[in-house]
């Protein structure tokens, strides 16, 4: 069984955060439309990621020694429930920041850490996520790139996809087979810090249906890699990357992908002369979905901060939550375009256009519906 | 007594007195006398009171755990509703009299005559009515009644001529018994699940059990999140401290509890297959219960429709910001 969530409240110092947070991104984001706002978590502005690191709010969570926060999951919740509920363009750190840095405080050396730690909190070091291969989507245990012991470090041959963000990015932490063959399941695995820069390494964009490039193709070509390129143990990187996707799915980003669409929209129903109740009543079931999802997100940054890893927690919570994102654009499309004399104003009609394009993927990235269900069936012992 | 102390005893009292063949015969139009009786000289009927009034001094936020109970065990009397009237008497300085407490909170003037459908109506003693300015106790004994058949325990209840008690009151008591029901309705659908992922466990097909068919493992997945997320909505809706929740409180917790059940029904019965709509298998007291307590007080649309409401009566441009500002847990 899984345990239900407990009602938790933020802490009266992080909720504080929040109207700091809300009064930089005011001068920070100008008068950027809602449709390029509605990129959220998946526009990257180098620039923008860099004066938010100015201000200490790029890994928010990791330790002060290191050039973190030294905040909590509360602290990092606040602003990233700002950030998304703004469109801000964070996608430049966002990696780094939500699970790279952890992941590598967790797994790393001390020399590891004291390298990449501050240049993540600075803003220099974007990190990407070396994860799905051409034939290892949602079956990611059968990766075959593989990293070669030599006397001077590893070899690295293979190739990655959908790789978020790589032509940008400084770094890959790379999930590869260092021993054994594909039959050997999820033994044998180790993940590295790849250095993007590195000879032999080609990164392809690929486009996606809505004309932007943010994931791509990343070939590895006998790529020499350091000793230390190696995080954690040899051998141990299934059990890494499960706990660094509990970080990935367990944030606020799950609920509000389409969030930035409900600005135009409010205007839109706040313009209606006599909103009908079956307007009122879907406008109050957003908000209540909303509420309740955000209650949970609250309940799971709890077990975050209480130093848990709420696998389990995170996946339903995703697969529920990617469910509410995507039924924002589908059900208002309807709503909005129901009588044809009266069409709505064009950046709505922006808006609604780019996340019905893009909203499939909500419930694909991260890991699919069908994983997800499977790990809360495992969760409630079925498998 | 201790919280924990006070759930693991009504939880006992639950399972010795509200067995499923009791729930069956007052469903069937038997006395709940018996049953009554038995809870009443528990003492939870004072949970909500004041210690200084002989009661536990229980907020709705430690009372969630009974509500949840007596969902669990599918109580065919009021007694959250008890609890709560007994409360809310106390406050206006009135002591309730003894009896099972039925509450009904109308917009419009309901006066001597009126006839109401009401919730527990076919096994209440009394009625607390609220209409936003007063709240008045009417005696049910001799009122008449006509019970709504079907194993139901609602009734249609003439209004008897005098209330018993009258106190001025602006409490939204509509909003207050959607959410007890909210909170009986998570305790309910925690239970369908589990019935359901035992079910799963223990029945065999094709030579191994069902649950360890990928189609049902992920019906029982998509049946944990509604049940996670309705049960969140309940305890966001009695996040209080006090007996009273805020009414935008009560109509989250009762919006989203109200639309879990036709998917967490639905599940249930498809994994339970024909056994499940049997007379003599328990699931049935469960999804019939539910359905009753999705549309008492008011469906998902109408407290949608009061949150969308208020959503455009403030001076809010922004959806997230109003769920933050006034549909969070506070104490």
């Amino acid at each position: 069984m899984i345990d239900p969530l407990h009602l938790a409240a933020i802490p009266p110092e992080d909720e504080a955060l929040r109207m700091e947070v809300r009064q930089f991104l005011q001068g920070a984001l100008g008068q950027r439309p809602a449709h390029q706002r509605a990129r959220s978590w998946a526009g990257f502005d180098a620039d923008f990621s860099r004066a938010l690191a100015a201000r200490g709010w790029v890994g928010i969570t990791l330790p002060r020694a290191l050039g973190g926060g030294g905040r909590s999951a509360f602290a990092r919740f606040v602003l990233s429930e700002e950030l998304l509920i703004a469109g801000a363009p964070v996608a430049a750190h966002w990696i780094a920041d939500r699970q790279s840095g952890p992941l590598i405080c967790k797994y790393g050396t001390p020399q590891q850490q004291a390298f990449y730690i501050p240049r993540i909190c600075r803003g220099e070091a974007f990190f990407c996520i070396g994860m799905s291969e051409p034939d290892s989507g949602s079956d990611l245990a059968s990766v075959r790139t593989r990293a070669t012991r030599t006397p001077q470090g590893w070899r690295l041959n293979g190739q990655k996809i959908w790789t978020t963000h790589a032509p940008r990015s400084q770094y890959m932490i790379a999930l590869v087979r260092s021993s054994g063959t594909a039959d050997d399941r999820n033994k044998g695995l180790s993940q590295f810090i790849v250095d993007l820069s590195l000879p032999g390494i080609t990164i392809r964009p690929i486009h996606d249906l809505a004309g932007d490039a943010h994931f791509s193709e990343v070939f590895f070509d006998n790529v020499a890699l350091p000793d230390d390129a190696l995080i954690g143990s040899e051998g141990s990187g299934w059990e890494q990357v499960t706990a660094e996707l509990a970080f990935e799915r367990s944030g606020p980003e799950r609920i509000y992908s389409s969030i930035v669409l409900l600005e135009p929209w409010m205007a839109w129903l706040r313009a209606q002369p006599d909103p009908s109740p079956a307007l009122l009543a879907q406008a109050g079931a957003i908000a209540t979905q909303l509420a309740v999802l955000r209650q949970m997100s609250i309940a799971v940054t709890a077990r975050l901060a209480q130093g848990h890893s709420p696998v389990v927690e995170a996946a339903l919570i995703k697969d529920f939550a990617t469910g509410f994102e995507q039924s924002l654009p589908a059900q208002l499309a309807d709503t909005v375009y129901a009588h044809p004399d009266a069409p709505p104003e064009p950046e709505l009609q922006r808006t609604l256009s780019y996340l019905g394009q893009v909203s499939p993927a909500y419930s694909l990235r991260g890991g699919t519906r069908e994983v997800l269900r499977g790990m809360i069936a495992r969760g409630l012992g079925l498998r | 007594m201790q919280d924990n102390l006070l759930i693991d005893a009504l939880t006992q009292l639950l399972a010795d007195q509200c067995t499923p063949a009791v729930v069956r015969a007052v469903e069937a139009g038997g006395t709940s006398a018996t049953l009554w009786q038995a809870i009443e000289a528990s003492g939870f009927c004072d949970a909500l009171l004041p210690e200084a009034q002989g009661g536990a001094g229980l907020g709705l936020k430690d009372a969630f755990a009974l509500f949840s109970a007596c969902g669990e065990h599918l109580l065919p009397v009021p007694l959250a509703q008890t609890q709560l009237a007994r409360a809310l008497l106390a406050q206006g300085g009135l002591s309730a009299p003894a009896g099972a407490v039925a509450l009904a909170g109308v917009s419009a003037a309901v006066g001597t005559g009126d006839e109401l459908l009401l919730g527990y109506g076919a096994v209440a003693d009394w009625l607390l009515l609220g209409d936003g300015q007063s709240l008045r106790l009417f005696d049910l004994h001799d009122a008449q009644r006509e019970p709504l058949g079907d194993n139901s325990l609602d009734a249609r209840v003439r209004l008897p001529a005098i209330a018993a008690l009258t106190l001025p009151s602006v409490v939204d008591l509509r909003a207050q018994q959607a959410l007890l029901l909210a909170a009986q309705m998570a305790g309910s659908m925690s239970q369908v699940f589990a019935r359901s992922l035992q079910y799963a466990n223990d029945r065999v097909q094709f030579g191994r059990s069902i649950g360890k068919f990928q189609a049902i493992q992920h019906q029982l997945a998509q049946m944990a999140e509604h049940v996670q997320a309705a049960t969140m909505a309940a305890r966001l809706g009695c996040a209080t401290a006090h007996a009273v929740a805020d009414p935008l409180a009560c109509a989250v917790a009762k919006a989203a509890t109200s639309a879990a059940v036709v998917p967490v029904c639905g599940f249930a019965h498809a994994v339970h297959g024909a056994i499940g709509i049997t007379q003599e298998y328990d699931l049935q007291l469960h999804t019939r219960r539910l359905q009753a307590w999705r549309t008492a007080a008011g469906s998902e649309s109408h407290w949608n429709e009061r949150v969308g409401r208020a959503l455009l009566a403030g001076p809010h441009t922004s959806l997230p910001e109003f769920v933050r500002t006034q549909l969070h847990a506070n104490d």
